[in-house]
């Protein structure tokens, strides 16, 4: 086996997620395929490392990892923040930019 | 050549004195009369000091110039604006700033009670300016500038009271028929400079004899259509009649002795072309010949004096026309009848100016009668001029006139005839309604509206009209005595060596045939007017009608030349509107389809922001995969 | 663990078999992710997803980032995520009609163009690429080489995102507390309570609880037992008829009784 096949892994877990963006309305889900993406991303990371023989990919991956679970915890407060105010977590309703 | 150098002043004098009192405005009311009249008879002084001085030269010096300044210098075209005053034009500058400033005078009572007389006498400058500049002019291009300035002043005279629509209307009419002939000198202008490379008369003349006969044909044709549409000849003839809209003066001046007597001028000017094309005369010949009959026939019908005598003035200058198509002597024939046209066609208006005046500006016929005994003075000189408009000896037209028809007799051939049958009927004619005004005017029963008091003008008008009437007494004999007339403009028109041609009657014979069609004439007019003459005009046989109609010019213009101008017109604002203003219509309509066709993908929606990223992220991937192929 | 020695075009066949069992289920998983309805279902799916990746991450001799993986993010942000979706409503479903015109059609193509071109793009970059494998990185233990790295090589990094830690829990902190629009009712009863006198706790009487006449010309009395000017008729008061309610007022000692 190719150690690339890892990292065809990663691009299609990334595909996977970029398109989950775009299509769910739900906001958590939409900040889970970010998440999906990350992980894919982290994964392409270890991969590299491993093929040069290199921490600096595992480091790489670790702060990725860090800056992922600060982001989730304030995304995931402004979401609560927007379902208090509007008692729904649709994406879809801040449309005002509308032309 | 000599050269002089006050020939400008012939023209600067007027053209600053019409400045001057057009800008000055209501300051010089009181005395711009005056100053205008005075300014006239200072370039007829000038004119006759240089007339004395050619005199004192002889031969090839006779002729004078003077270099104003160099107006044109583009490559090949050089144009300078210079003078030339030789034998042609010094018979001009004496009849214009003469017979002009005769008519200053004149205008000083007539025009006595209205507001505008200032601006009046500051036309009237203008117009002497213009005329001067075009008959001194030494190019065709210079004769241009004069040409527009005469046509420009005719309009602004005509028009003089233009509060009235009808008058207003007569003036731009005058002016877009003009128009018309000033293309066909603009296009004679291109083709001189094209074919010869000099647009000056003594250029052209010298390349004359080696340019091919297209070209002087065309150059002729050109010609002759500018002089049709100055002159009012046939088929330009049709602004002459509504002309009479402007004042008495006017009409004397420029519409009888100066203006139209401009396309003999150029003809005769241009002698060398069309001795060079036969074509060319044959259709002068024509357009002289149709235009005698044109404007007698009109002549006729017309119950508005002034409307008959300017008919009349077309029928006159059709024989000069003539006269200027049948060959090198036709020229100087042309200019005698032109001369001592001016002389009793003037007074003849001044007359008939004299007699509105007395009857309320009254201009039918109709309403007059009996005018002899109230207006002694204005009767005589009037019938004076009559009596040589009509051409009985020895009065001036007998000279010019008869010296036409044995000239047009003399044409030879199947030619000769017509032309010289036509200029007999045309006498004949002319005897007649000439005869019909006299007898309408001033003898019979009073017919006069109430209200009218006639009486005699005063001196300020008959001084003028008395000192016209000598002329139309006296010139012809005078410019005929020894062919003095002939022998003066021979070295100008080439008509040395012309003398010798085949006569078909003995000039005797001419002359008694043309007074035998003058009595006629004159003895069927005055049988049928010389009784009662009904005040509303009866309805007239159908020729009658249609003279009334000027012969149907009116209708033919509109129909041929007016609806179809029109048609063209509307296409072109249509075109304009839909095809022009459509593109950029359609540019404006372009722009806004896509910008509302892209308004749409601002929804709002984040998604299908989001989507938008994704795409642009996939275009910078693709570019990234084709960079590295 | 695994001999890590790897060339291009080989590899040995247990992480074969693991690679080759595992990566189609998380595929799978994620592709679930994407398409099923209730949100919590989403948020397990990531889960397998993640506990799959750490799994990779194990098998490639990246153990300390494997244990990290499973403790931080299945444990912590994806619990997070349950967490918040519990808040927001358990059953909380979307609707899989999609309402925005060419969305879908749209992002089947951008994922079928993205897949392409980066799978391309990989499989140009990737084909002669020999893998050292990390057998000499690991030397001292996996921990210990990432600790080695971290605190030498990327410790101005490593403070920074500590740094970034703490603002993000303020930040959540701050997101999270909601200001009261309004006192509580606690609140009021106890500022009632503190405000002087026990009379004033109880809040004054109402209008007419006091009043001893029903006259025209005596002025009423206001529940805190002054008169009240604009009770009279200002004509009586121009007049001079009016008599001061003075001797109508509660007496002081009245006022102390109650």
């Amino acid at each position: 086996m190719d150690i690339s096949n890892y990292i065809y892994l990663s691009a299609i877990l990334f595909v996977i997620g970029a398109i989950g963006v775009v299509v769910r309305r739900n906001a958590i889900v939409v900040f889970m395929c970010v998440e999906l993406m990350l992980n894919a991303a982290n994964l392409a990371f270890v991969t590299f490392s491993r093929i040069n023989g290199d921490l600096g990919g595992q480091i790489a991956s670790f702060f990725t990892m860090v800056v992922a679970a600060c982001e989730v915890v304030v995304g995931l407060a402004i979401i609560v923040t927007m379902y208090r105010s509007r008692r729904s977590a649709s994406v879809d309703d801040a449309s005002l930019l509308k032309r | 050549m000599t050269t002089r150098t006050d020939l400008v002043y012939l023209i600067t004098l007027p053209l600053f004195s019409s400045a001057f009192l057009l800008l000055l405005g209501r300051i010089a009311d009181k005395w711009g009369h005056f100053f205008a009249t005075a300014i006239s008879a200072s370039t007829f002084g000038i004119g006759l000091y240089e007339f004395f001085a050619m005199r004192s030269r002889s031969g090839d010096s006779r002729a004078a110039t003077q270099r104003i300044f160099e107006w044109i210098s583009v490559g090949t075209f050089k144009v300078d604006a210079s003078l030339l005053l030789d034998q042609l034009s010094i018979c001009f500058v004496l009849l214009i700033t003469g017979v002009g400033t005769l008519i200053h005078i004149y205008s000083i009572a007539y025009m006595s009670h209205d507001r505008d007389r200032r601006r009046f006498f500051a036309y009237l400058n203008l117009f002497v300016a213009a005329m001067l500049l075009l008959v001194l002019g030494d190019s065709y291009l210079n004769l241009y500038v004069g040409w527009e300035g005469v046509g420009l002043a005719s309009y602004l005279l005509i028009g003089f009271w233009n509060e009235r629509p009808a008058y207003a209307t007569a003036a731009k009419k005058a002016f877009i028929a003009n128009r018309v002939g000033d293309v066909g000198l603009s296009l004679a202008i291109m083709i001189a400079f094209t074919q010869f490379g000099s647009v000056t008369f003594a250029g052209v003349k010298d390349a004359a004899p080696h340019a091919s006969s297209a070209a002087l044909t065309a150059l002729g044709a050109m010609l002759l259509l500018a002089a049709a549409g100055k002159s009012a000849q046939f088929p330009l003839q049709s602004w002459l009649g509504d002309a009479m809209a402007g004042p008495t003066p006017v009409s004397a001046l420029i519409h009888a002795a100066t203006m139209v007597t401009a396309g003999v001028y150029l003809i005769t000017r241009s002698n060398f072309i069309f001795d060079a094309s036969s074509t060319a005369r044959l259709l002068v010949v024509i357009v002289g010949a149709i235009t005698l009959l044109f404007g007698a026939i009109v002549g006729t019908a017309k119950d508005d004096i002034k409307k008959a005598l300017a008919a009349s003035t077309m029928s006159q200058i059709g024989y000069m026309i003539l006269a200027t198509g049948l060959g090198p002597v036709g020229y100087a024939f042309a200019i005698m009848h032109l001369l001592t046209h001016g002389f009793f066609k003037a007074s003849m208006f001044l007359g008939a100016g004299s007699v509105m005046h007395g009857m309320n500006d009254e201009v039918n016929m109709r309403r007059y009668g009996g005018l002899g005994k109230v207006m002694p003075i204005t009767a005589v000189t009037f019938g004076l001029g009559y009596l040589a408009i009509i051409g009985v000896p020895p009065f001036a037209g007998f000279y010019s006139k008869d010296k036409i028809i044995e000239t047009a007799l003399n044409a030879g051939g199947a030619r000769g005839i017509l032309l010289g049958g036509a200029a007999l009927l045309g006498a004949a004619i002319t005897a007649f309604y000439m005869t019909r005004v006299v007898v309408l005017t001033f003898t019979g029963k009073k017919r006069w509206a109430d209200g009218t008091h006639p009486h005699e003008s005063p001196s300020l008008m008959l001084i003028p009209i008395i000192l016209l009437s000598v002329g139309s007494v006296a010139s012809g004999f005078l410019l005929n005595k020894g062919n003095a007339l002939v022998h003066w403009l021979a070295p100008v028109v080439n008509a040395a060596g012309a003398e010798g041609g085949k006569e078909l009657l003995q000039p005797n014979v001419v002359s008694a045939l043309a007074l035998g069609v003058v009595v006629l004439g004159v003895l069927t007019a005055v049988l049928k007017y010389r009784g009662h003459v009904p005040v509303e005009a009866p309805a007239g046989s159908p020729l009658t009608r249609f003279a009334r109609r000027d012969l149907g010019q009116d209708d033919f213009n509109h129909r041929v030349l007016v609806l179809p101008g029109q048609a063209i017109t509307k296409s072109l604002v249509g075109m304009d509107f839909h095809f022009v203003d459509g593109i950029v219509r359609a540019v404006g309509w372009v722009l806004s389809y896509i910008s509302v066709s892209l308004k749409k993908v601002q929804n709002g929606y984040v998604r299908s922001y989001a989507l938008l990223m994704t795409v642009g992220a996939i275009a910078l991937l693709a570019t990234i995969w084709l960079v590295t192929l | 663990m695994l001999n890590m020695t790897l060339h291009v075009g080989s590899t040995h066949t247990p992480e074969a078999v693991l690679f080759w069992v595992m990566a189609p289920m998380a595929v799978l998983a994620a592709l679930g992710m994407l398409l099923v309805k209730k949100a919590v279902h989403s948020a397990l799916l990531l889960a397998w997803v993640m506990i799959t990746l750490a799994i990779f991450y194990i098998a490639e001799d990246a153990l300390f980032l494997g244990i990290v993986q499973v403790v931080v993010y299945t444990g912590a942000v994806m619990m997070l995520f349950l967490f918040i979706l519990m808040l927001v409503g358990v059953d909380s479903s979307d609707s899989l009609v999609e309402n925005i015109k060419g969305q879908r059609p749209a992002s089947i193509l951008a994922a079928v163009g993205l897949a392409g071109l980066l799978l391309s793009l990989i499989a140009r970059a990737v084909t002669h690429v020999d893998s050292i494998g990390l057998t000499a990185a690991n030397s001292n233990g996996n921990v210990q080489g990432i600790a080695q790295e971290l605190f030498t090589r990327y410790v101005w990094a490593f403070e920074v995102v500590s740094a970034l830690l703490i603002t993000a829990a303020l930040g959540a902190m701050v997101l999270a507390h909601s200001e009261r629009k309004h006192a509580s009712q606690r609140q009021l009863s106890v500022d009632r309570f503190r405000k002087g006198s026990l009379a004033q706790t109880a809040g004054l009487p109402a209008s007419g609880v006091y009043a001893r006449h029903n006259a025209v010309d005596v002025p009423a009395l206001l529940p805190d037992g002054s008169s009240a000017p604009t009770s009279i008729s200002p004509t009586l008061k121009e007049r001079g008829d009016i008599i001061e309610s003075a001797p109508f007022e509660l007496a002081p000692s009245v006022e102390e009784e109650n």
